[in-house]
């Protein structure tokens, strides 16, 4: 990548994120603007897709929510994201977990890695 | 101070903005561009500067140019064999008189070997010190607020963040393209029975009358590779220590491509 490519993302990359694996089960707390106010919407899920790379890395999580699967991208990079918690780590043998759309309850489940 | 600059693009990449949205943007380097020229309404008819961006090798520009930017002409093919003759002649001719033991012929030689020389510092169409070679000359206008000299750099800080700026380049060039691509045409039915008019440009004309296909009618042909300019972008960043600057949205042409960055001239 060009320098001058490089500082202009460098000024917008993040590092006060932690690293995020596919499957991970994380809760995204993200900033949310509602009139004047502002305030945190967590989305809790399991991380499916890991995608891009610099400043246009993302992941994406996905949830099911009242029966249906909700799946939402985040950049990694996002000003908007406030912080994001992992609550547990699973064992997959692939970055893209597109396998779980698939699945409901049971069968949706990962092995969970200590 | 210059209504414009030459640069070259870099890039496409994302940056976020105030309230988290990503943001398109190009990345040019922008200079610095050195003034080779001065164009006075006396002289040319019109004010203008022009400007030199990039590198090239003295080798790779004609005679014309090196002269026009102030360097020392090498010396052509026929110019070194003409003063080679000419030397060798003066030699003889000098050996020839010193040999009658003339006082004056020593003078002479002196004279005839200097020749070859202050020639060759006679090469030099212009005064001052030599510019470039640059990769690329172009005309721009002065805004007359401080007068411009001569060799004198002009960087990005003549640009702020938050102004428009106009890009002027060379688009890509995408071959000879159908109607669909060129102009837009729609293409015929993709269903009904039909067979190989999916993206034929349908009729070009009436009959008889006029019994000929009208001027200006759009056709297949060659697209892209033509000066393009995209108006009023807005300038997000501008670097004077990097020679960079950082522009919302695409400009014309491929990564490494020569463009100009023009201060907004239609609000």
């Amino acid at each position: 990548m060009h320098t001058l490519i490089q500082a202009v993302e460098e000024q917008f990359l993040r590092t006060d994120l932690p690293e995020v694996l596919s499957g991970d089960t994380v809760r995204v707390h993200t900033k949310v603007v509602e009139g004047n106010k502002e305030r945190i919407q967590i989305f809790e899920g399991i991380v499916i897709r890991l995608n891009g790379s610099g400043i246009n890395r993302h992941f994406t999580v996905r949830r099911i929510t009242h029966g249906i699967g909700v799946e939402r991208s985040f950049p990694f990079a996002s000003p908007r994201i406030d912080k994001i918690e992992i609550v547990k780590h699973a064992i997959v043998r692939r970055k893209n977990l597109y396998y779980l759309r698939g699945l409901t309850g049971k069968a949706a489940r990962l092995k969970e890695r200590h | 101070m210059l209504n414009a600059l030459i640069g070259r693009k870099i890039g496409m990449t994302q940056i976020f903005g105030d309230n988290g949205i990503a943001i398109p943007v190009t990345v040019i380097e922008a200079g610095p561009c050195v003034v080779t020229q001065l164009r006075t309404r006396a002289r040319d008819g019109y004010e203008a500067v022009q400007i030199g961006f990039g590198k090239r090798k003295p080798k790779n520009i004609s005679r014309a140019e090196l002269g026009h930017l102030g360097h020392n002409l090498p010396q052509t093919e026929s110019q070194r064999r003409r003063a080679q003759q000419q030397g060798a002649k003066a030699r003889e001719e000098a050996r020839a008189k010193s040999s009658e033991k003339n006082l004056e012929s020593q003078a002479d030689e002196a004279e005839s070997q200097s020749g070859v020389r202050t020639q060759a510092r006679a090469r030099k169409r212009r005064d001052g010190e030599p510019l470039g070679p640059f990769e690329i000359l172009r005309e721009v206008q002065s805004l007359g607020d401080t007068p411009v000299t001569l060799g004198q750099a002009v960087d990005v800080g003549i640009f702020n963040q938050g102004e428009y700026v106009d890009i002027i380049g060379t688009s890509k060039g995408k071959g000879f393209a159908g109607v669909m691509k060129r102009h837009g045409f729609r293409g015929g039915k993709r269903t009904h029975g039909q067979s190989d008019r999916m993206r034929a440009p349908g009729s070009i004309g009436a009959g008889t009358t006029p019994g000929r296909v009208l001027k200006g009618t759009r056709m297949a042909g060659r697209m892209g590779n033509e000066r393009c300019t995209v108006k009023a972008l807005e300038i997000v960043q501008a670097d004077s220590g990097r020679n960079m600057l950082v522009i919302k949205g695409s400009i014309p042409g491929p990564n490494g491509g020569i463009v100009m960055i023009r201060k907004q001239v239609v609000k």
